[in-house]
């Protein structure tokens, strides 16, 4: 029974990161109607900013989850002024291309500097060691990593659905043109909706660095299951993504417990069955 | 939302006749390339990925899906004709037959899985169904995980035509190629072809035509998959080998790359594309991974500067279709 809950522990944290990313995806889909393919390398991104910060500056894990999430939003904000911006009109395809590109250009960059191996990043102090729950042992990182996900997720729910900044950025999805006749300025609100998916996706990035180290590939992959994620749950609803995303890592942890070969590919077969059955997505509206 | 191919010219006797003597051309210059002293191997190479190019783009160029998925069927197919040479022993025809059929199955699947969602959500399946084959493929026993299939016998094709000399191994490759090609075109000309632009033009519209489009889009795909998989099963005999780099989602970009670089919709953009591709990968071979970052810089400069690729623009210049 501990091996099962270890990995359900695993699969909840899994899905902590499923769920940040396929949030930061449905919300920068909504607003840009682009699918960011480059998620993946700006989570990626995230972890080696709080690696340098470490290890170059000197700054600690807890300024890192503050710092990281900012820089590289101020990054993703420059890509959306820079390159994303100009896509507006055009076939989604070309979005998904771009990033795509773009997603290329920053992992390239980075194995040419820092190989294929994995770089460690130490768990910060107050963080170490474990506890004994009496069914199991508790490593505190781990607990943490799920529990600060799941208040960051929710955070992002009540945001966008209960404030009245919230209110605005639906209204700039359902109908922009509207939206800007009211006097909102509705290109700096896409723009500044890129940097909070992407600064999402770099705050995953910190929280996985102490567990899973600091590799330049560490997205690449990782961003094709988010996509699945992202077909099986549909990007219509945010409450949507945060559940998929933590169901689908529980589900990959018990395979990994009852199943271990299938670990790998549940998530996508899942996808296949989800298809067959409700082409639409559990949650989403027919794209 | 402007198409992917808004241009594409309606089919005129002019530009038959254009079309007609553009691949006369082709057909004539890739004939004497073993007379030029070019390395063939390259050539053979860059035939097979110009074939899985125009394959590819039967379905986004013509069909309007982009598949981004599409490193399955030359994986799937160089896996299974890979084992059917060198564990069963057959001969190169049988085995070019079993692998495409392999990725012909694989395509009725995978099409009828991947076309019950449109645009963005049609590109993320096709993503996924293709690691999903990749993990099955790096656990398979057949497939020999990381070390793949080395040393796969080339054989005598029709138990004449004997593979392993270069020359001969060229004006296979080269036939397969043009026989592939034909089929496209054909395809494109037919009325099945017109069907597939209209959907890609105003799906809603084609339905209401009374056009069933999921069994168009089902063939489509499947045509697609299957050309795609006899380039795979092609390229075993120039490489001698199937490998993951063959099903790797990378395999995949490279495959929209070449498309894209010479043009999305166009007839020969996808050679050229292929051409150009796999020429900047034999020569920055040395630089590592700095040919990924010029493979995205090439991505970003087409989409924001470029969307009609090489043989689009020389086709809108020169006001003919190409």
């Amino acid at each position: 029974m501990q091996a099962l809950y270890a990995q359900l522990l695993v699969g909840l944290i899994n899905g902590s990161f499923y769920a940040l990313l396929s949030l930061g995806l449905a919300v920068i889909f909504g607003m840009l109607n682009i699918i960011n393919f480059a998620h993946g390398a700006l989570y990626m991104m995230g972890a080696f900013c709080a690696y340098f910060l470490l290890n170059i500056a000197g700054i600690n894990y807890w300024w890192a989850l503050l710092i990281a999430p900012i820089v590289v939003g101020i990054f993703g904000m420059i890509l959306e002024r820079t390159m994303l911006q100009w896509l507006s009109g055009l076939d989604h395809v070309y979005g998904l291309l771009l990033t795509f590109g773009i997603a290329l250009i920053i992992q390239g960059v980075f194995q040419n500097y820092f190989g294929s191996s994995g770089l460690p990043y130490q768990i910060p102090d107050a963080l170490r060691g474990g506890m004994n729950l009496g069914f199991m042992f508790l490593p505190i990182y781990r607990g943490w990593v799920v529990v600060f996900s799941l208040v960051i997720c929710l955070a992002t729910w009540f945001l966008i659905e209960k404030t009245q900044l919230g209110a605005y950025l639906r209204a700039a999805t359902e109908n922009p043109t509207l939206v800007r006749a009211f006097g909102i300025n509705v290109p700096r609100m896409i723009t500044l909706t890129y940097g909070l998916g992407v600064g999402l996706a770099a705050l995953a990035g910190v929280l996985s660095a102490p567990i899973n180290q600091v590799r330049p590939l560490m997205g690449a992959d990782l961003i094709i299951v988010v996509f699945a994620v992202v077909v099986i749950g549909g990007m219509g609803s945010i409450m949507g993504s945060i559940i998929t995303g933590f169901a689908l890592g529980v589900i990959e942890g018990l395979t990994k417990y009852f199943y271990p070969e299938a670990s790998n590919t549940v998530v996508f077969v899942l996808m296949v069955l989800v298809l067959l059955v409700k082409p639409t997505g559990l949650t989403g509206r027919a794209a | 939302m402007s198409a992917l191919t808004d241009d594409t010219l309606p089919i005129t006797p002019r530009a038959m006749r254009d079309e007609m003597v553009a691949f006369a051309l082709m057909a004539v210059l890739l004939a004497v390339v073993p007379l030029t002293g070019i390395y063939p191997f390259f050539v053979m190479q860059a035939l097979c990925f110009a074939l899985l190019a125009c394959a590819f783009n039967l379905l986004v160029g013509y069909g309007g899906l982009l598949s981004f998925g599409h490193a399955m069927f030359l994986g799937t197919a160089g896996y299974v004709s890979a084992h059917a040479l060198k564990v069963w022993a057959l001969p190169p025809e049988l085995g070019i037959i079993i692998g495409t059929a392999a990725a012909c199955g694989l395509a009725v699947i995978t099409g009828y899985i991947s076309i019950r969602r449109q645009g963005i959500y049609f590109s993320m399946i096709t993503l996924a169904l293709s690691q999903l084959l990749y993990f099955i493929y790096l656990q398979a026993p057949f497939t020999h995980g990381e070390d793949g299939i080395q040393g796969v016998p080339q054989g005598h094709l029709f138990g004449v035509f004997d593979l392993s000399k270069p020359t001969v191994l060229y004006y296979v490759v080269l036939a397969g190629f043009l026989a592939g090609f034909l089929l496209i075109y054909r395809t494109i000309n037919s009325p099945f072809g017109e069907v597939l632009k209209s959907i890609r033009e105003n799906e809603p519209r084609a339905i209401s035509l009374g056009y069933k489009t999921d069994q168009y889009k089902l063939l489509a795909f499947i045509l697609s998959g299957t050309l795609a998989g006899f380039a795979g099963s092609l390229k075993v005999f120039v490489a001698q080998n199937a490998s993951l780099t063959d099903v790797h989602w990378s395999m995949s970009g490279e495959i929209v790359l070449m498309t894209l670089v010479g043009g999305l919709g166009t007839i020969f953009g996808p050679v050229v594309g292929a051409f150009i591709i796999i020429a900047m990968q034999q020569y920055l071979a040395g630089y590592g991974q700095w040919v990924t970052v010029i493979q995205g810089v090439i991505f970003v400069a087409c989409v924001l500067t470029f969307r009609r690729g090489i043989i689009g623009e020389i086709a809108r210049l020169l006001r003919r279709s190409l």
